[in-house]
């Protein structure tokens, strides 16, 4: 089971975001003042396990355009309903020592609260940084798919709250199929940039909640193809680092230990203490 | 590369056991070293080096606990509460780093006890003294030296096993770079405890002092190749700015490593080069850890 975000027909209401709070009971964080941005989320994190993004490709005060789309004349206020993208191949998963990171018979990763113990090492890992610290509980936290929700037969609080159906939840081959479809159609209407991210496995074995994006990945905060890559990348060599540096030193000690044995043997006189 | 991943917030208390850590190993493995040069003349540095790597190891798991968001769940690093069994998972360096210490510490407490006992602090494990003398012994501190070396590198490469900038980027110079300052760090602090006793001999300073060199220069070049490491992936700006007072410390502390033995140096008071040292392999820690995540 998964998700597909349609980021097209994203409006930007935060039905989603307001859903997923008032069902998990999370109570948001401090409000914050955000100056050049109508986000007033910020990020995902233990608070936020829905965000949307808002990429405000506006002029700015000079009448610039940063990062213009190719679309409506160079402007657009790109919206995305961000959330944990419940990889095939998990970073988080990768890292964490405890198991408390587990896949469910939904083929979605979830924290169990229980197991966590707070170590963070999952949020230094998550590519798109979508876990947070729950300062309060002293665990790391983060969309469960409403996994309580799916065991009652119910679709997660997003998917039923988005007014446009930006969240499409469903079997993740079905999803594939409307998302190919809506591709095709928004290729015909001449959004180039337009395209499917997770869709297959190029991004960490496919993602179980995939998004169609309007412009290139790094736009929406997500690494591209090339970029998306595990931690355990740096596991082999990192170590074969270590090993190779410490055999290096082990060498140079003994040098030093032995060959100053010889001088001294040389040289009777003590130095001062 | 662009990177997208939360910092996790790991901070002074990771710092202090980072420091440490790499004391505690480094000082095994210099221990080791003397016992394994063959001159009856360092034993008294090495009963030092086993008794300082001890000292330095047990604020580790201390912080290491104060650190997590539930530190009365510690035991989950080792105890599988989720399938049962024991938590141990190779691909996860934090997972390994959680055994490696605890062996670790089994060897680096029973090498404290056998060194208290020949220094004369405690005579009830005078047994223990002499079983750590001879072949055994030194089989026995090869066998922790290796578990040692391996607290020194695998926090590096704790951190390079992630998504964020600065520390995936610098991917396997990491460890080795944490081992080489380890090892420098460890000799330095030797060398100033050393100073300090009458009963370690004066040419066994002055073959820590070679050490410590040595050591340096092998940081030096892992230092080079952290930062081009970082060039190559274009987030070398993140180590820079407002962190060029802390790389002053970690140049400081090189160059104490490499000019101690020099005319100049010999005229600094004799605590000033080893401190200026250990204060580099703290600056370079303090960088790496909190540079990545601001």
């Amino acid at each position: 089971m998964g998700f597909f975000t349609d980021t097209s027909i994203c409006i930007g209401c935060k039905a989603c975001e307001v859903a997923c709070k008032e069902w998990n009971q999370l109570q948001g964080d401090p409000a914050k003042f955000t100056a050049d941005s109508y986000d007033n989320t910020g990020q995902l994190d233990a608070q936020n396990w829905r965000h949307v993004q808002f990429i405000e490709q506006v002029p700015d005060n000079n009448g610039v355009v940063f990062n213009p789309t190719p679309i409506a004349g160079g402007q657009a206020w790109l919206m995305m309903s961000d959330v944990c993208k419940h990889c095939k191949n998990a970073s988080c998963m990768e890292v964490c020592p405890t198991n408390a990171l587990m896949r469910t018979e939904y083929d979605t990763v979830y924290i169990q609260n229980d197991v966590c113990n707070g170590c963070r090492n999952c949020i230094s890992a998550c590519p798109y940084g979508v876990i947070g610290f729950n300062e309060e509980k002293g665990i790391a936290q983060k969309c469960t798919l409403c996994y309580d929700r799916l065991q009652g037969g119910l679709q997660p609080a997003c998917a039923k709250a988005c007014p446009t159906e930006s969240i499409k939840f469903g079997y993740i081959d079905d999803l594939h199929k409307v998302a190919d479809d809506r591709l095709a159609n928004l290729k015909t209407q001449g959004y180039a940039k337009a395209q499917l991210y997770g869709r297959d496995e190029k991004v960490y074995g496919g993602l179980n909640a995939f998004f169609l994006l309007m412009d290139k990945p790094e736009v929406y905060k997500l690494p591209s193809e090339a970029n998306a890559t595990l931690p355990s990348r740096n596991n082999l060599p990192g170590y074969v680092g270590g090993v190779a540096t410490a055999v290096v030193g082990l060498i140079a000690g003994l040098l030093a230990f032995r060959s100053g044995r010889m001088n001294a043997n040389n040289n009777t006189t003590t130095t001062p203490r | 590369m662009e990177h997208f991943a939360s910092p996790p917030h790991w901070e002074w208390w990771i710092l202090g056991y980072f420091f440490f850590g790499g004391i505690s190993g480094g000082s095994y493995a210099l221990g080791t070293l003397l016992r394994f040069s063959g001159n009856a003349r360092d034993e008294s540095a090495a009963r030092v080096a086993f008794i300082t790597s001890f000292i330095a190891l047990v604020p580790c798991p201390i912080f290491l606990t104060i650190d997590l968001g539930q530190p009365l769940l510690f035991w989950h690093m080792l105890v599988d509460t989720s399938n049962g069994g024991l938590a141990f998972k190779p691909d996860s360096p934090m997972s390994l780093g959680s055994w490696a210490l605890l062996i670790f510490g089994v060897f680096s407490f029973v090498s404290f006890l056998g060194a208290i006992a020949e220094v004369g602090w405690f005579r009830a494990t005078n047994g223990i003294g002499r079983a750590l003398r001879g072949a055994a012994g030194l089989v026995w501190s090869a066998i922790g030296t290796v578990f040692g070396l391996f607290i020194c590198a695998y926090t590096g490469v704790l951190l390079a096993v992630s998504n964020q900038a600065v520390w995936s980027d610098a991917g396997w110079a990491l460890g080795g770079m944490f081992v080489a300052s380890a090892l420098a760090g460890s000799a330095a602090l030797l060398l100033l405890l050393a100073r300090s006793r009458r009963d370690v001999d004066a040419d066994t300073a002055v073959r820590l002092e070679s050490a410590d060199r040595y050591f340096a220069i092998l940081e030096t070049i892992l230092i080079a190749i952290f930062l081009v490491l970082l060039a190559i992936a274009g987030t070398i700006g993140k180590v820079l700015g407002v962190w060029i007072v802390l790389w002053v410390l970690v140049i400081l502390g090189l160059l104490a490593s490499l000019a101690m033995r020099s005319g100049a140096a010999r005229r600094w008071p004799p605590v000033a080069a080893p401190i200026l040292a250990l204060l580099g392999v703290l600056a370079l820690r303090a960088l790496v850890i909190f540079s990545a995540q601001t």
